[in-house]
């Protein structure tokens, strides 16, 4: 034998060892922890994942690092107080926080806010959700590696920002909804600015689809990723783009109108046969840009008159149980507002969108690999003040 | 490294770290609610662009931070976390609270699940009011620590506290 | 705006088309439920239905698979107790020194669709083909504070019975876990029942009702002085 062979002979029976050895271990299950604190899971949410190998054999997340006691707090607090409070449960689109308790509210007192001030609310609250839906837009990029993308959208979702704040004075939490109306009318000039944000709204979706949804790759880390069947979400609560990407057609905003003018514009309720990561992330693209639509078209004919209808000074909302639910940025928002003639009120069940979105997730995660537990919580989209209230 | 420890730094070559060390921040983002959008709106957005104060905001762990900015809601589920993440950032170390809720428990301040300020778990240097803040104000609040690091006696903060086991 | 005129007069044309609709549902629960339902309530199209405890889980079965309500919207409790604490300690500033006494409770009072005892569950469901929903209430006896669980038919039921668990000490039998799910292990008490404090309005009045601080020009030596420094430093 050669020193060749004889390497060659050794070579083979160390790679039958091997083999040999690889086939002996068996791979143990391991626990990942990801978070309370992970940039993929938007703020504080914490899962737990029993791994095997690099599936997920159980994720149980765990919540509450976020949890500010909402319910107990309302109770404390009087009407026009609960709005400040409610605006940061959804800290990205807070306008349409406010909006369903405030109707609740109406809805007990009998009252309606006029209609100038009924458009003026609805084109807040879809200007609420494209600076909401922008940011996932981007954010959803960062999931699967690319960074760049977010970076356009805190680009241009300061627009949408600029326009709110010059309409209600914050940035981030307007605190401009009132039982009744609104606080303010709308500033000089507001309507062309408005109408400008919008346009580059639709030219950052446009950038978005060719950079994102286009991409080869993002296509192949989303498509067939955590499908969700409608009938499974119809059972775990999921609502908003969520089950609309599972090719439900519902919306709160065309089905059951409440209290905003949606029903006023010609407008589109989009769906997706999918029901995985792509669809979801396919039907917010298309909503971001049904809602420019919306606001173009509100702002064709905002009706004239008065902005507050005739509301006592000290509201006390009289006894009853209200529900009134919308169609937020997450998913259907509602709440269950018990008075008793007082001016704080009894009791507020607040139902967020993302609690149930997110319900879903031990389910879901069930035999995916470990990178696509991001993609699918990014998918899912949730903010975490909206889970833990 | 022993010199500087014994603080015995001459004036001149402290105020050349110092302008350094003022440079070349790296800040871990510890966002927690409505302040981590507006914080990453300061770090991650073109229009405000932290960069230019010499501030990084992209280190891959607590321990290679010297900045850590504290935004939004510290509840009492989340405060050993807080604790935690203090511990593991090496010597010199800053905190930024940012948010009312950080300073003082905000619009939260009779629940009875959020800590009414994070400065009743790590020693905060500069607290930054609003809620949530303006970009440009965390970016105010960035300068003003600055400011106090070009001032500081390096001596007492490389030393840091001392290293307790119970 | 043309059809503002017209939008009331359709607004109540459908309210009243989903009442009678609300009516048409309730007369099947009363078919299916019988003695069961012991209360309901029709407003705004709503229907509220009020089963007693044992069938709490035959009416979750019924609403989706009689009824096809597949949506599960939320579920959580009430607290019928009137606060004994309620908001009196806001307004007066001397409350900081001498915390009031609890009130002695005002007497119980529910809500619609009745109730006969302090809490009571709550929960809704929707059927999103058409756009009807139902909400759904039970009396649970304060010394026995349980109920059938809901998540073998609605799965999302999960989280919402964990949360009712923690905020109000209900049991739901067959959960597969009832953990705490916002608050730490070892926190004790029912955050959502009205007898449970918020200790930080024990020790310190409500800040925006009464201005107690000192505004920068005002000295020490003047008049307003003596009643600012006995708020106590907000």
């Amino acid at each position: 034998m050669t020193v060749t062979e004889r390497q060659q002979l050794s070579y083979i029976a160390a790679q039958a060892a091997d083999a040999r050895v690889n086939l002996e271990i068996e791979t143990e299950g391991m626990t990942l922890n990801i978070g309370p604190q992970h940039p993929a899971t938007h703020g504080t949410l914490r899962i737990v994942a029993k791994l095997d190998g690099e599936q997920v054999v159980s994720a149980d997340p765990v919540m509450g690092y976020m949890h500010r006691g909402y319910e107990k707090l309302a109770e404390v607090r009087t009407y026009p107080q609960v709005t400040t409070l409610i605006n940061r449960i959804d800290w990205l689109g807070s306008f349409a926080n406010e909006v369903p308790f405030i109707l609740a509210a109406e809805r007990l007192m009998g009252i309606e806010a006029p209609p100038r001030a009924q458009w003026i609310r609805t084109i807040l609250f879809e200007l609420s959700r494209i600076a909401n839906i922008t940011l996932f837009l981007g954010d959803m990029a960062v999931q699967v590696g690319a960074i760049t993308p977010v970076f356009f959208a805190f680009r241009d979702r300061e627009h949408v920002l600029n326009q709110i704040e010059a309409a209600t004075g914050g940035r981030f939490h307007p605190n401009f909804d009132r039982i009744g109306g609104l606080k303010d009318d709308l500033p000089a000039g507001w309507v062309a600015e408005t109408r400008q944000a919008m346009r580059k709204i639709r030219g950052f979706c446009d950038e978005i689809e060719e950079l994102v949804q286009g991409n080869e790759i993002f296509q192949a880390r989303t498509r067939g990723i955590g499908v969700i069947p409608p009938d499974v979400g119809l059972s775990y609560g999921l609502s908003g783009a969520n089950i609309r990407a599972s090719g439900v057609d519902w919306d709160v905003r065309r089905d059951s109108p409440c209290g905003l003018v949606h029903d006023q514009v010609d407008w589109k309720v989009w769906t997706h046969p999918d029901g995985d990561s792509f669809a979801r992330f396919w039907v917010r693209l298309q909503e971001t840009r049904e809602a420019t639509r919306i606001v173009d078209q509100l702002l064709d004919d905002i009706p004239p008159g008065p902005i507050m209808a005739k509301v006592p000074v000290i509201i006390k909302v009289p006894a009853g149980e209200a529900y009134v639910e919308t169609e937020n940025p997450l998913g259907v928002m509602g709440y269950y507002v018990v008075s008793k003639g007082d001016l704080n009120p009894f009791r507020v069940k607040i139902r967020s969108a993302s609690f149930s979105n997110v319900s879903i997730t031990p389910w879901l995660l069930k035999g995916v690999y470990v990178p696509d537990i991001i993609t699918i919580l990014g998918s899912l989209y949730f903010i975490l003040g909206d889970i833990d209230r | 490294m022993g010199l500087v420890e014994s603080g015995k730094v001459p004036k001149p070559l402290s105020t050349l770290l110092n302008m350094s060390r003022k440079y070349s921040l790296w800040v871990y983002q510890w966002g927690l609610a409505c302040c981590a959008i507006e914080m990453g709106a300061a770090f991650g957005s073109p229009r405000y662009d932290v960069m230019r104060l010499g501030v990084i905001p992209l280190p891959a762990s607590p321990r290679q931070a010297d900045l850590v900015v504290i935004s939004g809601t510290v509840t009492d589920k989340m405060a050993p976390s807080v604790r935690r993440l203090y511990e593991q950032m090496p010597d010199p170390k800053y905190v930024i609270s940012m948010g009312s809720c950080a300073n003082c428990g905000g619009p939260y301040w009779d629940s009875y699940s959020v800590t009414k300020g994070v400065d009743q778990i790590v020693p905060v240097d500069v607290y930054v009011p609003g809620c949530p803040p303006r970009p440009e104000a965390l970016l105010e609040g960035i300068v003003m620590l600055q400011e106090r690091i070009q001032n500081e006696d390096m001596g007492e903060r490389w030393r840091g506290e001392p290293i307790v086991i119970d | 705006m043309s059809s503002t005129d017209a939008a009331p007069s359709e607004t109540e044309a459908a309210e009243a088309a989903a009442d009678a609709e609300a009516e048409a549902l309730l007369a099947r629960a009363r078919g299916v439920l019988g003695e069961a339902l012991v209360g309901s309530h029709i407003a705004a199209g709503e229907l509220w239905l009020r089963v007693d405890r044992e069938s709490w889980a035959d009416l979750a079965g019924w609403l989706r698979d009689g009824e096809g309500f597949t949506f599960f919207s939320f579920l959580s409790a009430i607290d019928w107790m009137a606060s004994p604490f309620g908001r009196d300690m806001d307004s007066t500033v001397d409350n900081v020194l001498d915390p009031p006494e609890p009130k002695e409770a005002a007497p119980t009072e529910t809500g619609v669709a009745g109730g006969d005892t302090r809490f009571q569950l709550l929960a809704r469901v929707s059927d999103v083909a058409t756009g009807r929903s139902v909400i759904a209430k039970a009396d649970l006896p304060t010394e026995d504070l349980r109920a059938a669980s809901w998540v073998p038919v609605y799965p999302g039921a999960d989280w919402h019975e964990r949360e009712a668990w923690e905020m109000f000490g209900i049991a739901f039998d067959g959960h597969p876990g009832l953990r705490h799910i916002y608050l730490p292990g070892e926190f004790e008490g029912h955050p959502l029942r009205k007898d449970y404090p918020l200790l930080a309005r024990r020790v310190k009045p409500w800040p925006g009702i009464v201005d107690v601080e000192l505004m920068p020009e005002v000295t020490d030596d003047s008049a307003g002085a003596p009643a600012a420094a006995e708020g106590g430093g907000q």
